[in-house]
């Protein structure tokens, strides 16, 4: 095949110019501000943005192709790696498209478990999004408060997992384990203590002259370009687009719980910070009604030839036996067809699309990655703004490159 | 909210019958979902159809994607080798629908990109991991594998790892035994890689 080998950027290969007199900046892939190795080619007139384009695939790890070689239950460990801010929400979504496939009913209280732990990853997810936003707008400040927030959080899911950041406790089938002893308290003070703590983060930016300068007007969608572009989540929703798929088309029981959904009108970068604070707001209170209504049960189903049985029962029943031997060794063997399976996660519809050809591993395992469709926006956003507002403007689309690159 | 029914059909099923005609081969329902199996050359048409009646506002593109079912061992929906699979979403209604094409090597799916902008990026990626090309969307650059990666990882033909990916004459992977040219990481020629010091 021919290529060149040389090593230097090159940015000739990427696109034509299409001014006169214009100077091509390249940006990332080693760069403090492109949330991970996004690389962003600008050609600018003067300060002004006339064409951007994104490279992407430096963290192409293979992980569609790698699952079609492993057992359902163990694809599960790919899907943290894919949004390793939002681990939990990506396990929701894979559980949900393999239970979609399995047709299988889950208890009522592994359901609640899961929406509190998707939504205490939301909450992990928008405070990262919010330190780094700030970070690289100047504001150093809010990084070292909602770090000390997403320490707890991480906490809190050491205590269920025995990992901060990659729980796969959300399994299909249920969950790993129940709640662990003492979690139900930490969980309550971290639920009293948060909104004052976020509280304290918001006011240093909200009506903050710089970081309103630097946000303000910046970055401009609409309702109907967020929608054509393919953006989910908190960028459609600041574009004034109503719609949440926890809303929409509630899965795991999110009918159950009262909740609003920030909706911001301009869908500059400002209102998009405003609605991923508020969205904080709105999983605080799930969260705490999750708990406080959660129900007694068994936080897994209770076919067996699904979800392990419990040790005990290992001891006095062969058949338990006979299914905890052949599911670690075998898995299941879901009927053929096809489901897709969405989630709200926190950057967006997080879906995955799964075929089955009725072995115990997937024939084709795909995600609907939220950021990847999601970035398209910073090329047409970038264009006519000065090139310190890129910054701005990819901090306000919250990419994680795991998920783009897979 | 489900998706408006008009009579014992979804109403987009019939709006995209009306549409079609015969280039809509087959609707299927698994798990509650509505698959529409449409004429490759005529995707286009469906999902304008689908987008720009009132009555319906699919105006949300979630995804596409591709599948090879080359190695699928039950019954088709489609002859082709591969399918590409469109999900749209409809706010109006919040109904959601899919649409898939069948495709073989040497044929072409019209792009969708000047209908929906954000499908630019999944239709790269599609021809990136499987070949599929997309008229009007071709690309001359890898999008998520490396530049000089040859082959297309996600047919099923490509293996997963070991030998052949690293150590093939070319044919699969990364093309770390083109012996012309000194690969990345090697400073000078003959050290790694070549059959003097691996023996073979």
């Amino acid at each position: 095949m021919s290529h060149s080998t040389t090593f230097m950027p090159s940015t000739e290969t990427i696109f034509e110019k299409i001014g006169e007199n214009t100077m091509v900046v390249n940006m990332g892939p080693q760069h403090p501000s492109t949330h991970g190795v996004l690389r962003v080619i600008c050609e600018l007139e003067g300060e002004t943005i006339i064409q951007c384009k994104c490279q992407i695939g430096y963290l192409h790890t293979g992980m569609e192709k790698e699952a079609e070689y492993q057992q359902y239950q163990k694809c599960v460990v790919m899907t943290d790696r894919m949004d390793y801010l939002n681990a939990n929400g990506n396990n929701l979504a894979h559980a949900l498209a393999v239970e979609k496939l399995l047709g299988c009913e889950i208890p009522k209280r592994a359901q609640y478990l899961r929406v509190i732990l998707a939504e205490l990853s939301r909450i992990a997810s928008h405070l990262v999004w919010l330190g780094t936003h700030a970070l690289d707008l100047g504001a150093m400040t809010p990084y070292f408060y909602v770090w000390q927030q997403r320490e707890y959080i991480l906490d809190l899911f050491e205590m269920f997992s025995g990992v901060r950041m990659m729980p796969s406790w959300i399994v299909p089938g249920g969950l790993r384990g129940d709640m662990p002893d003492g979690f139900e308290e930490k969980l309550r003070s971290f639920l009293s203590s948060f909104p004052k703590e976020l509280e304290v983060v918001e006011n240093m930016l909200v009506e903050n002259p710089i970081w309103k300068e630097r946000t303000y007007d910046v970055g401009i969608l609409s309702g109907k370009q967020a929608l054509e572009l393919g953006a989910s989540g908190p960028i459609a929703r600041a574009s004034g687009v109503p719609w949440d798929l926890r809303k929409s088309a509630p899965y795991s029981s999110y009918e159950d719980f009262t909740f609003d959904i920030p909706v911001g009108n301009k869908g500059d970068v400002y209102d998009r910070f405003l609605v991923r604070i508020a969205e904080m707001k709105e999983s605080v209170k799930i969260i705490a009604q999750a708990i406080d209504g959660l129900p007694a049960g068994d936080f897994r189903t209770s076919d067996r030839k699904i979800s392990p049985p419990p040790r005990e029962e290992l001891d006095n029943s062969m058949e338990s036996l006979i299914h905890h031997f052949k599911l670690w060794t075998e898995g299941y063997r879901p009927p053929v067809g096809e489901a897709y399976a969405a989630v709200e996660g926190s950057k967006g519809e997080l879906g995955f699309y799964i075929v089955s050809d009725g072995s115990n591993r997937p024939y084709r395992w795909h995600e609907r990655p939220s950021s990847f469709m999601n970035l398209k926006a910073l090329e047409i956003l970038a264009v006519g703004r000065l090139i310190a507002d890129v910054v701005a403007i990819i901090g306000s689309i919250d990419i994680v490159l795991g998920e783009i690159d897979r | 909210m489900a998706a408006p029914m008009a009579g014992e059909e979804r109403l987009d099923v019939v709006k995209v019958r009306e549409a079609l005609g015969d280039a809509l081969k087959k609707v299927k329902v698994d798990r509650d979902d509505t698959f529409l199996c449409v004429e490759r050359d005529r995707i286009v048409d469906a999902i304008k159809a689908l987008k720009d009646d009132p009555e319906l506002d699919y105006s949300y593109f979630a995804e596409c994607l591709g599948v090879d079912y080359s190695a699928w061992p039950h019954e088709r929906d489609l002859e082709e080798r591969f399918e590409v699979v469109y999900n749209l979403y409809s706010l109006k209604h919040h109904a959601r629908i899919f649409l898939k094409v069948g495709v073989n090597d040497g044929q072409t799916v019209p792009t969708l990109k000047h209908v929906f902008v954000g499908a630019e990026f999944p239709e790269r990626e599609v021809w990136d991991l499987f070949g599929i090309v997309f008229a009007g969307n071709e690309q001359t650059q890898r999008f998520l594998l490396p530049d000089d990666w040859v082959g297309f990882p996600l047919r099923k033909e490509f293996p997963l790892g070991g030998e052949d990916v690293l150590f093939d004459k070319g044919e699969h992977g990364p093309a770390v035994e083109d012996i012309s040219r000194p690969h990345a990481g090697e400073s000078f020629p003959g050290k790694t890689g070549t059959e003097e010091v691996s023996g073979r």
